[in-house]
């Protein structure tokens, strides 16, 4: 099993969620996050006092899939959030240990 | 702190030569003692000799209005301008120091404040006749006590006026809670507003505002020992509508002070500090806007011309300040803002408030314009000249345009100029003629009077905050300031996390 971890651009996160939706992903859990990593901030100016505000807006995907699907997922997020631009985000794929279901405490794959 | 008592010594050195200006102001055609139309009324009664005088129903509905609008002026507008521009972590100690600040000056004001500030005394007090409002109405007879308007025989409950007043010291001291903001102490705040309410806008507000009423003109043998009854500022022959001087310039000097002595916010000039809600500020600008025509045409006393005179200079001069200030910082930096569309209101709303009543309705439009550039300019180039940490502008916006538009008042004023021209004769009420009248006395007049309000303002304001911090301390521990006034100073959060 593995934890996809993904930061994409906001606007994006419609598209990637119906991407993954439709290989079967069924849940993703999204947190709304800001960082920067080549794409530059920008600058505030507020009754002469200016600030330089490096932290974009970008929102964090997590889903746990199954490790054969992996392959899938990756180029469904891939697809679904490039734009081509500086800031598209990035893709991180955790080893997951262990899932269980809270509602009927199954684990493993049958938890995904 | 140099730059500070430089500047007050400079205008201790202005103010010795004030004694030479009469010498200037006679060689106005008007008789020496002129009285300015835009005094305020005094809370003298009419003369015994007539039947007990009725009070018009139109004019006090109108002044109680206006009362109300300037109360809405206060909290919310005030409270959410200045609430939206601070860090959410701060946003409630704003609303409460708003708040708080003016609930307790309103109560002072009907225990003593009312008293030493508009019955008759000498030229800079009023006495202790008022004292707790007695006499203001009869509770056995049911009868009332009346003001005087600027009308001869014309009334409002003196009540009704007391009430229009105390919305005007309390807002008053409220303004000066933006400049030390996010960093002092709530019980200091209040304590400061105390004593700066009692030593300086009292009797600032009677010096430019106090007189015995048109009523008391009977003849010219009274001329002269009415006059001399009047406020030390409305003697010179200024001119103040609705409080350039009492309001704005003395709180934006006080607010100026305190920033000084207050010290820097820490993290100043590294740290973001960014408004945390613009959209709350737009929306407190936008009731000031609204709530202002109370307190300008509210200071007609009347619901008369020169109401709606006030009430369009108003309404012209704050939008053309709108769009001057936007302008401006299109110019200076490529995009105009949201703050600075709310700031230019209110730095066209201060530059009016002097004048609304006493120019015409070009002088307002020059006047609200000049007043957009001369705020940005207060903000941005003015605050690095002097250094301090004035956090909500204060004295750039009211301080910078209430001194241009209390001067400018006495341009536009001018019969020349299409201003309504000043009272010269208060028994026949007969106006300054267009070729009597002298731009340059009346400017003098009017820059006498910004220079003696900086300077009481100022030393008042020295002192108030020093007994201040040496009994409770002004500013909060450091810990506190980090972690945010609201929660360390009230318990609270004003957002949920």
């Amino acid at each position: 099993m593995k934890l996809v971890t993904a930061v994409i651009k906001p606007f994006k996160l419609d598209e990637v969620r119906e991407a993954l939706s439709a290989i079967g992903v069924q849940g993703i859990t999204v947190t709304e996050v800001k960082g920067f990593g080549r794409q530059k901030g920008h600058t505030e100016l507020y009754r002469g006092a200016e600030y330089v505000v490096d932290f974009l807006p970008k929102v964090k995907i997590e889903a746990a899939v199954d490790s054969t699907l992996l392959d899938r997922v990756i180029e469904a997020i891939e697809g679904a959030a490039r734009t081509g631009k500086i800031g598209d985000g990035k893709i991180f794929v955790y080893d997951l240990e262990q899932v269980v279901r809270i509602r009927t405490g199954e684990t493993g794959t049958e938890a995904l | 702190m140099k730059k500070l008592l430089l500047t007050c010594a400079m205008a201790l050195g202005l103010l010795a030569l004030a004694p030479l200006a009469p010498a200037f102001a006679e060689d106005a055609a008007a008789p020496a003692a002129t009285a300015p139309a835009a005094a305020d009324a005094t809370a003298a009664p009419a003369a015994p000799a007539v039947a007990a005088p009725v009070s018009n129903k139109g004019d006090t509905t109108w002044m109680m209005v206006s009362t109300l609008l300037v109360i809405m002026m206060a909290v919310p507008g005030l409270a959410l301008f200045y609430g939206g521009l601070v860090r959410s972590k701060n946003m409630l100690s704003i609303l409460m120091q708003v708040m708080v600040t003016f609930s307790l000056i309103v109560v002072l004001w009907f225990i003593y404040g009312y008293s030493i500030t508009f019955t008759e005394g000498n030229a800079f007090y009023g006495g202790f006749d008022r004292l707790f409002m007695k006499g203001s109405w009869d509770n056995a007879a049911g009868t009332f006590a009346n003001a005087a308007t600027f009308s001869k025989g014309v009334y409002i409950p003196e009540i009704v006026f007391a009430a229009f007043q105390a919305s005007f010291a309390a807002i008053t001291c409220t303004l000066i809670v933006g400049s030390f903001a996010e960093r002092m102490k709530f019980s200091a705040v209040l304590m400061f507003c105390v004593l700066w309410f009692t030593f300086s806008y009292a009797p600032i507000a009677h010096m430019v505002w106090f007189w015995m009423g048109p009523d008391a003109y009977t003849g010219a043998d009274v001329v002269d020992a009415m006059n001399a009854k009047a406020g030390y500022l409305w003697q010179m022959g200024a001119l103040d509508f609705a409080g350039g001087t009492v309001v704005h310039i003395n709180a934006a000097v006080a607010g100026l002070v305190g920033a000084f002595m207050v010290g820097k916010r820490i993290g100043y000039g590294k740290e973001a500090m960014a408004p945390h809600s613009l959209t709350l500020t737009m929306v407190g600008a936008s009731l000031l806007w609204v709530g202002w025509f109370g307190f300008n045409a509210g200071s007609a006393l009347e619901a008369n011309g020169f109401a709606a005179l006030a009430f369009v200079n108003t309404f012209l001069a704050t939008a053309a300040a709108v769009i001057a200030w936007c302008i401006g910082e299109a110019l200076m930096r490529g995009k105009a803002s949201m703050l600075g569309a709310a700031s230019g209101a209110v730095a066209g709303l201060v530059a009016i408030t002097p004048a609304c009543g006493n120019v015409g309705i070009g002088g307002a439009l020059v006047i609200g314009l000049l007043s957009g550039f001369a705020g940005l300019w207060g903000v941005n180039g003015l605050k690095k000249l002097l250094g301090a940490d004035d956090s909500l502008d204060v004295f750039g916006v009211h301080g910078v345009c209430g001194i241009m538009g209390a001067i400018l008042t006495g341009v536009f004023n001018s019969p020349n100029l299409g201003g309504p021209s000043a009272v010269a004769d208060w028994t026949t009420v007969t106006m300054i003629a267009p070729d009597a009248y002298n731009i340059g006395a009346q400017v003098w007049t009017q820059t006498k009077a910004v220079l003696i309000t900086v300077v009481w303002s100022g030393v008042v304001s020295l002192f108030a905050y020093k007994i201040v911090d040496m009994t409770i301390g002004l500013r909060v521990n450091e810990e506190d300031e980090r972690e945010g006034l609201d929660i360390t100073s009230h318990g609270e959060t004003a957002y949920s996390r």
